[in-house]
């Protein structure tokens, strides 16, 4: 099966003083797919993440969205000597490549966040609406004066239709940090949405959240990445919500991948079952 | 109520209280108390709202608007001095270096737009601080600022430590309003506008903020140079109050005072600065003035403690009950409009007003 290619990521390793946070991991993301990232405790899932979308500059290795090289690094300056990973010379010589998050989420990758992160003065509607300004094609003076009136109605008719599409119309005008647990979670994806993204990124989506809840998550997710044909790539710790939509599954344990393939390849292999999932088979 | 008959609200309220200033001006003395008050203050409301740009909707904790100020002052009374007035003026330094003058709008915006290309260039370094860093950092700059402006090698530009004088000033109290007016208008539709919400999302959370594909570095530049654009009209203006400007009148305590005007009004309310910068001038400078009369007397009784200086004190305890008894400021983070008092009567009178509905304030 040879489908596009949406997020390649090439022998990243995230080196922080001497703690190797993630350790040359490779994984491939193909369109239309939900991919998985699951691991115990502390191995390196969110730093992961946090490489992909800029946050951190990768201490070695490159990241591919679309075939087109986005990130990219070698060790360099005080890591050069510090460095225990592998490859290490492999991207050495050429250019570093270390876009802020903002391009990236402009290249079509948006992300949520662990904790989640709303912004909190402001209503549901607006949160939505901020995601907007990264597709403004107006600058400052002709925002100021109104001089893109038409953008903004399109955006904020935009809004509305994304706010219908996750149910959230109701409460469209109150405050986001007032909404429940599992709403501010459907907000904080909608918002994601609202960037256009291609790539989803979601960060324990179902973190906190009851039976009912997650349940709800799970068929949440399926159909929005059905309408917005999207690929999404997740960390969760959730089993029930992993097994049950993920087409593949990573799992990373101490920053090195021990294991990928379908739900069912994973849940019986030794390894993983041996770093962790072995209270899951029971389930 | 609907956008229109608020628009309608909105300008007829304005043309009323222009009105009203014009017949006050035709009634009472120019040099009451009052007029001095409503100038001061209308200039005040100005830099209190370009400096709440900055710390109440974008989250940049900074101390540098006397600085800004300062250097529109001083390019509006450098490029404004009639050209026969120079040689008087610059006395010591053969009439100066600039020798041409141009009309005062064109000053007043050339003043925005010295303080504004000043702001770009001390926010390539500075913006990348956060919180009381960037605080000290732009307090630093005002302080330099004022230091660089007295510097006898400076003299044929800026006439060093001496006064700048005889240049046009205004008469009616109608022309700060207006032009802090408009200044006022035009940050509020920046606020109102996406580009205003980035910078609120900036100041709610910088991480999601710039997850959610906003450039943190080029956002912050923008509001700092924007702040500092109506920070150099206001110093303007104010030039054009005193008469006579001073670098080293433009020090750090002027800052705190409009910071405090900001705090007291409302960290993120516009209104709320506009409110607390009259009310902060008219008791600094007018209704406590009779706290300074050492032979106050109340019938036959002598009030004691009074001596000058001492409405300060007043002032001071006014300030900290304020302070601790509206932790938000005057207006929190609401504002002041046609709409909200419609609201606000619907609320109360139910039944009075049907025609409201959907008015947010901001």
């Amino acid at each position: 099966m040879s489908r596009e290619n949406v997020l390649k990521v090439e022998n990243i390793t995230m080196q922080f003083g001497g703690v190797i946070a993630v350790d040359n991991m490779n994984l491939e993301v193909n369109k239309g797919e939900i991919v998985s990232l699951i691991g115990p405790n502390g191995a390196g899932k969110t730093t992961a993440f946090n490489v992909i979308t800029g946050v951190y500059a990768p201490t070695n290795g490159a990241v591919y969205y679309k075939g087109t090289k986005i990130i990219q690094n070698h060790p360099q300056g005080k890591m050069k000597k510090l460095y225990h990973g592998e490859n290490p010379m492999t991207y050495t010589g050429q250019r570093a490549l270390a876009p802020t998050p903002d391009k990236i989420t402009k290249l079509g990758i948006a992300r949520t966040f662990q904790n989640i992160r709303l912004f909190k003065s402001q209503t549901v509607f607006e949160n939505i609406l901020i995601a907007k300004h990264l597709r403004r094609t107006s600058n400052v003076f002709t925002a100021t004066f109104r001089l893109n009136a038409k953008e903004e109605a399109q955006m904020r008719a935009e809004c509305e239709e994304l706010l219908k599409i996750v149910d959230l119309t109701d409460v469209r005008d109150e405050l986001a940090t007032s909404l429940p647990y599992g709403k501010q979670r459907h907000l904080e994806i909608a918002r994601a949405l609202a960037t256009k993204p291609e790539l989803l990124l979601l960060d324990e989506p179902a973190a906190g959240m009851n039976p009912q809840e997650t349940l709800e998550l799970t068929e949440f997710i399926g159909r929005i990445r059905d309408e917005f044909g999207l690929t999404i790539f997740m960390i969760e710790h959730h089993m029930d919500l992993v097994m049950e939509i993920s087409d593949r599954i990573y799992v990373l344990d101490f920053g090195k991948p021990i294991a990928e393939g379908t739900p069912e390849e994973v849940r019986s292999n030794p390894r993983v079952i041996e770093a962790y999932l072995g209270g899951a088979q029971d389930e | 109520m609907s956008k229109k008959t608020k628009m309608i609200w909105n300008v007829g309220l304005i043309a009323a209280l222009l009105g009203l200033l014009f017949l006050l001006e035709q009634v009472m003395l120019p040099s009451s108390m009052l007029f001095i008050v409503l100038k001061k203050g209308a200039i005040y409301a100005l830099v209190a709202v370009s400096m709440n740009l900055l710390n109440g909707f974008t989250g940049l904790f900074s101390l540098g608007q006397a600085g800004f100020m300062l250097l529109g002052a001083y390019t509006y009374a450098i490029l404004t001095i009639p050209v026969e007035s120079r040689a008087s003026v610059y006395q010591y330094f053969d009439g100066g270096i600039v020798q041409f003058a141009i009309p005062v709008p064109l000053a007043l915006i050339a003043g925005g737009i010295v303080a504004a290309i000043f702001a770009y260039l001390i926010g390539l370094p500075v913006l990348r601080l956060k919180s009381d860093y960037l605080a000290i950092a732009t307090l630093g700059f005002a302080e330099i600022i004022r230091a660089v402006f007295q510097w006898d090698k400076l003299g044929p530009l800026t006439n060093g430590s001496n006064l700048l004088r005889s240049f046009p000033t205004f008469q009616s109290v109608l022309f700060p309003f207006i032009v802090a007016g408009i200044c006022i208008a035009v940050i509020v539709l920046l606020i109102n506008s996406t580009y205003g919400r980035a910078f609120k999302a900036i100041r709610d959370d910088e991480v999601a903020a710039e997850a959610m594909g906003i450039n943190l570095a080029h956002h912050k530049r923008l509001a700092f140079v924007i702040s500092s654009f109506f920070a150099g009209i206001s110093g303007g203006l104010l030039a054009m109050y005193q008469t006579t400007i001073q670098a080293a009148t433009f020090e750090s305590a002027m800052t705190y005072e409009i910071l405090l005007i900001v705090v007291i009004g409302g960290i993120g309310s516009v209104t709320g600065s506009c409110l607390s910068a009259f009310l902060f001038i008219a008791c600094s400078e007018w209704w406590l003035r009779f706290l300074d009369n050492e032979n106050l007397f109340i019938g036959s009784f002598h009030v004691p403690l009074l001596r000058p200086g001492f409405r300060k004190v007043v002032f001071s305890v006014i300030i900290m009950a304020i302070v601790l008894f509206y932790r938000k400021g005057i207006m929190g983070d609401k504002e002041f409009s046609v709409g909200a008092i419609a609201n606000f009567f619907k609320k109360r009178f139910g039944k009075k007003k049907t025609a409201g509905g959907g008015a947010s304030n901001e």
